[in-house]
């Protein structure tokens, strides 16, 4: 508001890098990293499979103009391999990252709104898959599953989801006890009105960061899954397979195996962080106060 | 000056009686124009920048012009809307203001102008404040600790158990938490707190309206007019007209921000043909004691400022030169006032 | 219509009672005060009163039959601080749409500028929010209108504007309105009955 409320008292003119304030910076980051994961993900797609055949004579190339990551061991171009790898790495990352985000909102939702029981046993459930190390935890579960796609999916949604439920619970939690709540139901709307027009909307971009949050995670942890053999099989090269398949010519000096894919999956996952972040501070500026 | 009632001379009178038989430390009645200030704040200006909507920014002046002469042994009131305004005053005159605040104008303490450094210096010995809230007591720090924080140089111990019993706070109450304290109680730390330096001149009062409870409230003001009965400069900060009427000696009126009119208190009676600003004016007939009749139109908000005279667009006296130059305070009849037609 | 409080008793936790064995009552076209210092359960009792509480002990009564516990409440509660009764991400239109439609003359009379209606609520300041809030609680359907220190925080000017537009609004319709203050002089202007909160509760203090 604009008395008495610091809310609206922000940056001093001098907070201006390259002549943008904090705002305008701010979305520019987030446009800046749409476009990257969208070059990847473009490439990584619409790259025909001839761009990734085998030609034994260009075999254990480093990088060079005509292949920037070098070739590989069957004379693979690998640019085109690190971003297949990603875009397979992030659809791979979207599943399992959805699959979380979806059980975190359930179960958030179901503490905050369905009484004092399952609320208790929610909240245990909660506590108790946090104190697990949860890359022992997910690697048991993929193993036990039989490893591949299914053990990556359902192990990330399995280990990820507390921390989010937690959020959104107490998101829920406290808008209930909102005076604007309790208000609108005075006013004779029904629970499901305001469950609808009140809590979800607040509750959604919340729901929408943690997401995009959950993102770097999974993907990381599916590579590290598969790069120690419990995750995807070489047919389905996604980053994981990349780097662990390269691991064996590192004693030879082929570096550039490991080094290029591993730098961009770093990159990728730092830019999803950004987006994450910037995200927040677009979306939700009420609770991302500096 | 000219006195200009014989109830008027009767209080000239009584006031120098007492100053005679030593009740209070200064005249109060020696017209402030001819008191030299012990605080003085001319032309202050203090500006935020803001995001509007959409991504650009946008200065906003939440003060635009502020003036105010404070003399010691008088409580002087700044009266003005619920807002971030007025107080903000506070924090300009402790030096406290956030990084992103842009100020202008001056500030004179004992004649000098202040400065980051002298602030510093000043900060909790010679001026004190005395917040809104008493959530500014440490929670987890026990209150005679506290008190005794603001006191150097002296016997700190001896200096707080004066002063709790003064403020009739118990000896044994020194070694509570806040939680522990009533409203009331708490209220009565916080100036404590303020008072507990000897060497402080200026107290500075930021909305002290004590959760509406009318005892507390009366006996907060009884302590701030002791105060100034001491020979301290009470600057008293508040949206409250009533509050500000029991204990004010001249008070300052707020209006969008700037002051409009700077009147002695006794100027605020019957129909309030007294007061010089129409602002003042409508306020005081405003009130529910008196004719409980608003004028029309709204205070306009900082990034909305009208050019001209602020209040013109509301005002019954409005004349072409209004809506073209912000007016400058000057004096009438003892008092000060911000506006063309005023007489 | 009359709104009656029977001997309520009410606590937050096991160890105090907030309020004690209160009564009173409210006929419509009446305009009751409540005065007194705070800690004394004002708020609260407006709160049961509206429907926000329940008390452990005692009833709210509408005309002998108990408050609703879904659809529009008939007695409308306008709380001290309009920044958290309303939904901070809906546009103002929204706000009071979720009640009803004011038309304009009432927007007029409590001086409820039209484009204000787009904008967002951070972008208006407490008193203007506030006038949303009573505009919104003025719904047809209101039969008694609380108000627990509804003008405390705004000047007298707009206090006095408010309260012109209330009472005429009441006046009307014949609505029933309970006034909570502390300032004497508001409730003398303003009410025909004037209760003491210390005198109403009975708990010890």
């Amino acid at each position: 508001m604009r008395d008495g409320n610091a809310l609206w008292l922000e940056s001093y003119p001098y907070d201006r890098m390259l002549g943008l304030n904090r705002r305008q910076r701010t979305l520019l980051l987030t446009v800046l990293a749409i476009i990257l994961l969208g070059t990847v993900f473009f490439l990584g797609i619409f790259s025909g499979e001839d761009k990734i055949a085998t030609n034994l004579a260009l075999r254990n190339l480093p990088p060079s103009w005509e292949h920037p990551f070098g070739t590989d061991w069957l004379g693979r171009d690998m640019f085109i391999r690190t971003m297949k790898g990603l875009t397979l790495s992030i659809q791979i990352g979207l599943l399992a990252a959805s699959a979380s985000a979806l059980i975190s909102l359930l179960l958030g939702l179901a503490a905050a709104t369905l009484g004092k029981w399952v609320d208790e046993i929610i909240a245990w459930l909660i506590d108790l898959f946090l104190a697990l190390p949860h890359l022992v935890t997910l690697l048991l579960i993929s193993f036990t599953l039989g490893g591949g796609l299914k053990g990556i999916v359902i192990g990330v949604a399995l280990t990820h989801w507390p921390t989010l439920a937690r959020i959104i619970r107490a998101e829920v939690l406290q808008l209930r006890s909102a005076d604007y709540v309790q208000i609108s139901r005075k006013l004779g709307k029904s629970r499901w009105w305001i469950a609808t027009k009140h809590i979800l909307p607040h509750v959604i971009p919340q729901f929408l960061v943690g997401l995009i949050l959950l993102f770097p995670h999974a993907i990381l942890h599916e590579a590290s899954i598969t790069f120690l053999g419990f995750g995807l099989s070489p047919h389905q090269p996604a980053i994981g397979i990349i780097l662990s398949e390269s691991m064996r010519y590192l004693s030879v000096g082929m570096w550039w195996l490991a080094f290029f894919p591993g730098l961009s999956l770093l990159i990728i996952i730092r830019t999803f962080d950004v987006l994450g972040e910037n995200l927040k501070l677009l979306i939700d500026p009420y609770n991302a106060q500096e | 000056m000219a006195v200009q009632s014989l109830a008027e001379l009767q209080d000239y009178q009584k006031d120098y009686q007492n100053y005679q038989q030593g009740q209070v430390k200064e005249l109060k009645l020696v017209p402030s124009a001819l008191k030299k200030p012990i605080l003085e704040i001319q032309n202050l200006a203090i500006s935020f920048v803001q995001y509007t909507r959409g991504l650009k920014q946008k200065r906003t002046r939440v003060i635009t012009d502020l003036s105010v002469r404070v003399n010691k042994g008088e409580v002087t009131v700044i009266v003005g809307s619920s807002g971030a305004g007025k107080s903000l005053l506070a924090h300009a005159i402790m030096g406290v203001l956030p990084k992103k605040a842009v100020v202008e104008g001056k500030i004179f303490y004992k004649g000098s102008e202040l400065n980051p450094q002298r602030q510093k210096e000043l900060r909790g010995k010679e001026i004190a404040l005395i917040p809104q809230s008493v959530n500014s007591l440490d929670p987890l720090m026990k209150v005679g600790r506290q008190v005794r924080l603001g006191v150097k140089d002296q016997d700190a111990k001896k200096v707080q158990r004066a002063v709790f019993e003064r403020y009739n706070l118990r000896t044994e109450d020194e070694s509570l938490y806040p939680f522990q304290l009533s409203g009331g109680m708490l209220r009565r730390v916080l100036i404590a707190t303020a008072v507990a330096s000897s060497d402080v001149q200026v107290i500075i009062a930021d909305e002290p309206t004590p959760g509406l409870d009318p005892e507390v409230l009366e006996e907060t003001l009884t302590h701030f007019r002791q105060l100034a009965d001491q020979g301290k400069a009470v600057l008293l900060i508040t949206h409250d007209i009533d509050m500000a009427l029991k204990i004010a000696d001249r008070v300052a009126v707020f209006y969008a921000g700037t002051t409009v009119e700077i009147a002695p208190v006794r100027d605020f009676c019957g129909t309030g043909d007294k007061l010089r600003h129409p602002y003042t004016k409508a306020l005081w007939r405003a009130l529910p004691q008196n004719d409980f009749i608003p004028i029309p139109g709204a205070q306009p908000q900082p990034n909305e400022l009208p050019s001209g005279c602020f209040f013109a667009p509301r005002c019954p006296l409005v004349t072409q030169t209004c809506s073209q130059k912000l007016p400058e305070l000057r004096e009438v009849r003892g008092g000060m006032v911000r506006c063309n037609n005023a007489s | 219509m009359l709104l009656k409080a029977e001997n309520i008793s009410f606590q937050y936790d096991k160890n105090s009672w907030i309020l004690k064995d209160v009564s009173l009552t409210l006929q419509s076209g009446e305009i009751v005060g409540i005065s007194g210092p705070s800690g004394y359960g004002k708020t609260t009792l407006c709160r049961i009163l509206a429907g926000y509480e329940r008390p452990q002990l005692g009833q709210v009564t509408l005309d002998g039959n108990p408050l609703p516990r879904s659809g529009f409440n008939p007695v409308q509660l306008v709380f001290q601080h309009p920044e958290k009764a309303v939904n901070p991400r809906w546009p103002i239109k929204k706000i009071l749409k979720e009640s009803w439609e004011p038309e304009d003359w009432i927007l007029q009379a409590l001086g409820i500028e039209k484009e204000w209606l787009n904008r967002w609520p951070h972008e208006l300041s407490g008193g203007e929010l506030q006038r949303i809030c009573v505009a919104r609680a003025l719904n047809p359907e209101t039969r008694f209108l609380i108000a627990d220190e509804m003008t405390t925080m705004l000047d007298a000017i707009l206090q006095a504007k408010i309260w012109q537009a209330v009472l005429a609004i009441a006046s009307m319709r014949n609505l029933g309105v309970l006034v909570v203050s502390h300032d004497e002089h508001l409730l003398k202007r303003l009410c025909t009955r004037i209760l003491r909160i210390e005198d109403l509760n009975n708990v010890k203090k």
